[in-house]
């Protein structure tokens, strides 16, 4: 005990004025820190994580919480986080686990770049009383149209189309398997997704068998661990989306404790209950970018060539030269996810220090792309770090076809962003498979409430169009005159290929 | 210049394009034509050798000597410019001595770019020219796509990229001209939802594969090449555009009034809708 305890991260003070001992709070906290006891509401503020759940449950508002209620001597260098990492790892020896994204206050490149509107010379374009389109396909494009003229004047198309996602709006929700969120997280994101008309991503968890009238709007995830995937499984899905990587932990595998294999996970997924789903970092049949390439084909002609196929990496240093290759392997589309996406479990030294942002990733993806004249072939799609409406117009701007949003989504169905999905005992029911946890969210409502954040966002994005004299997503694509850089240094500019304000 | 005209091909006339210092326009550049022949033997595989290798020796002029500007580059055309009143520029040109069975004619009010001759319209690539009244708010898509392609823009103009979109979609992808609109000014998904199969799939393969040439914001354009004309507006109209015929003339304006100052005695006057375009082609 030469470390001692050290400061807790969180006080929870509870106004006894307020408090009637209704017991909400004790019921409600997962993780331990209300008791009651002879009648008296005992705190223990060290087991607070902040997830809300006894503020949102409380009918007096008689709860606060305090961030690191004791202070640390500052240091702007030696900061809490860090000593706090050391006091760990001094006690355990062992890599630092935690949840969520990225931690560590890099600038966010979106919160630089500002949008333009039309202004005189130009009109903007009011989407209450035009047309607007959203409606974005996400798949295989020919790079030209091939035709024959008949002698009557009509014309036959001899180009067929591969078969592409239809999405009304260029916004789906990214992979969060089951076994790292509950099923009814799960299929609140399902049934939303099929309300909305767009997609959403299974992760490496399988296809549990509630979620299959939902199918046709899920695209079934192979990663290096190839839990749950069998034929079926890749036939049910409307698309097939290879994992080489994650934004939150580029270059390793994933882990699933085995508490939170239960007889459900441990059936989807196709392994023995309570045993820990572990994934590999490469996939141990893919040692190039010629084996990505059989991977992808084999899994077109297992499927009869019906479905798109993805290809997702991580956004690292290489990865435009990275996904040109993969643009070459016959994948449908590209999915590039960025530092700053979530996990339900990273090695904290990745989660904050490896990868790079989604926005720079996805400037030099598609400059590549462009540069050998193959961008419009195939679908990129940007992942980690979308939080808003604007971010979804931006990175559109940069480059991308539609998004992926994972961490929104979930703030949607009340996640706070405690980052301690590693723990399993999420008090929201997102992150668990402890049934009390779990039954705390209602797919019905939880649904509604996705459905409610995808149109807000999608009427946002569609002012943001029109003010930007802009009617069809396709012209906001790769549009970068559409942006301005706000005290960006010049070499992110060229990256990003966009002005300074005022330019 | 002249190493790179005779490394394609042979320059069978050269001049000075005749002006007239009217006092009425600054001189600020020589202009000069060459006639010029390109070895064909040169692009083996091209399937228009003689347009390729014109395209390719107006962009390697445009983006790599400085002082020199290739903005007229067709067969039977001739684009004159300068930075003036239209009857100026005109008369500048001594446009008395040419003859023409197709012009085309604009007078611009710079706002977004420079007002520099260079920047006058029409913007002109092999036979098409391009004059063009409004603002084109994808210019920065239109521009990457058609960049990917082997084009440069280099006018600092929005304008400049239908023709080189133009010259893509019907010369190189070989579309007739309404599919080539329907690529550049599309129905939308709506409609396109609603029309016969083979129709909807026509239109959907043609919206998926040029996305990227789709151009939005306000405009009305006009392109012609030798035989044909070809006027068009964004897809909701927000520039005005009116067809006159008179016998067997077609007269393409963004006013009524130009074409009644034309042609007094114009027979029909009418307005397309959004997205149909007004052709007219040259019968001999």
């Amino acid at each position: 005990m030469s470390i001692g305890t050290y400061p807790p991260k969180f006080g929870v003070r509870v106004d006894p004025e307020q408090c009637m001992l209704c017991g909400r709070c004790v019921e409600n906290c997962s993780y331990g820190v209300f008791r009651m006891e002879e009648g008296r509401l005992k705190v223990n503020s060290r087991n607070c994580v902040a997830c809300h759940r006894c503020l949102a449950m409380c009918p007096r508002d008689a709860i606060t919480i305090r961030e690191r209620p004791v202070d640390y001597r500052s240091h702007p260098l030696w900061t809490p986080q860090v000593r706090e990492a050391i006091f760990n790892q001094a006690k355990t020896g062992k890599i630092i686990v935690a949840g969520m994204g990225n931690a560590l206050p890099y600038p966010v490149i979106f919160d630089h770049l500002v949008l333009d509107a039309c202004q005189v010379t130009n009109p903007s374009i009011d989407p209450l009383r035009e047309p607007m389109e959203l409606r974005t396909y996400i798949g295989k494009k020919p790079s030209r149209i091939e035709l024959v003229k008949r002698g009557n004047g009509e014309v036959d198309l001899l180009t067929s189309l591969s078969p592409n996602l239809k999405l009304e709006t260029p916004i789906m929700i990214g992979h969060m398997s089951y076994g790292a969120i509950s099923l009814n997280a799960q299929m609140s994101l399902a049934r939303a997704v099929s309300e909305i008309g767009t997609y959403m991503g299974t992760g490496e968890g399988g296809l549990h068998e509630s979620l299959y009238p939902y199918q046709d709007h899920m695209i079934v995830q192979i990663a290096s661990g190839r839990f749950g995937v069998d034929i079926d499984y890749l036939e049910r899905g409307a698309a097939i989306e290879i994992k080489i990587g994650q934004g939150a932990k580029p270059g390793i595998g994933g882990h699933l404790p085995g508490e939170k294999v239960n007889q459900e996970v441990s059936m989807t997924r196709m392994i023995p209950k309570g045993s820990d789903a572990i994934s590999p970092a490469p996939h141990h049949d893919i040692y190039s970018i010629e084996d990505l390439k059989q991977l992808v084909r084999s899994l077109k002609e297992a499927t009869e060539w019906k479905k798109p196929v993805f290809v997702k990496i991580a956004a690292v240093h290489n990865s435009a030269a990275i996904a040109a290759g993969i643009a070459r392997s016959s994948a449908d589309a590209i999915v590039i996810d960025g530092f700053r996406g979530g996990t339900g479990a990273a090695p904290r030294v990745f989660r904050d220090h490896v990868g790079i942002p989604v926005e720079a990733a996805i400037a030099s993806v598609d400059a590549k792309l462009r540069q050998q004249g193959i961008r419009n072939e195939v679908s990129i799609i940007a992942s980690g770090g979308i939080r808003e409406s604007a971010d979804v117009a931006k990175i559109i701007a940069l480059g991308a076809d539609a998004v992926y949003i994972g961490t929104a989504a979930l703030v949607a169905l009340g996640c706070r962003v405690c980052g301690t999905c590693n723990r399993g005992v999420c008090a929201w029911g997102i992150a668990t498979q402890r049934e009390d946890l779990v039954k705390r969210l209602d797919p019905a409502i939880g649904s509604q409430q996705i459905i409610n954040l995808v149109h807000g966002w999608t009427d946002e994005l569609a002012e943001l169009m029109g003010a930007a004299g802009i009617n069809s997503i396709e012209s906001l694509r790769g549009n970068r005159d559409r942006l301005r850089s706000y005290m960006l240094d010049s070499a992110l500019m060229d990256v990003l290929d966009v002005k300074s304000v005022g330019a | 210049m002249d190493s790179l005209l005779s490394e394609w091909g042979t320059v069978v006339h050269d001049e000075e394009i005749p002006t007239i210092d009217h006092g009425k326009i600054r001189k600020v550049h020589t202009p000069w034509r060459y006639f010029f022949k390109p070895d064909t033997t040169l692009m083996p595989h091209s399937a228009s050798p003689e347009e390729d290798i014109v395209t390719h020796i107006v962009m390697k002029i445009n983006t790599t000597i400085p002082g020199v500007l290739v903005f007229s580059s067709g067969k039977n055309i001739g684009v004159f410019k300068a930075s003036g009143w239209p009857e100026d520029v005109a008369d500048f040109y001594r446009i008395q001595d040419y003859k023409g069975y197709l012009w085309l004619g604009h007078n611009r009010y710079p706002t977004n770019t420079p007002g520099w001759w260079g920047g006058a319209h029409p913007f002109n690539l092999l036979d098409w020219s391009v004059v063009h009244n409004g603002e084109i708010t994808s210019y920065g898509t239109n521009r990457r796509y058609i960049e990917s392609y082997g084009y440069h823009c280099t006018m600092y103009t929005d304008t400049e990229v239908v023709a080189y979109l133009v010259d893509l979609l019907v010369r190189r992808h070989g579309l007739p001209e309404e599919l080539a609109v329907k690529a550049l000014a599309p129905p939308f998904w709506d409609e396109i939802d609603t029309l016969p199969e083979k129709e909807r799939i026509l239109n959907t393969a043609i919206r998926l594969t040029y996305g990227p040439a789709l151009m939005n914001g306000p405009f009305a354009i006009v392109v012609a090449n030798e035989n044909s004309i070809l006027g068009f507006t964004d897809r909701i109209k927000l520039r005005p555009l009116v067809c006159g015929e008179y016998g067997d003339r077609l007269y393409i304006s963004s006013e009524e009034a130009a074409i009644r100052t034309m042609e007094p005695h114009v027979e029909k006057i009418s307005m397309p809708r959004a997205g149909s375009p007004i052709i007219g082609r040259v019968i001999v």
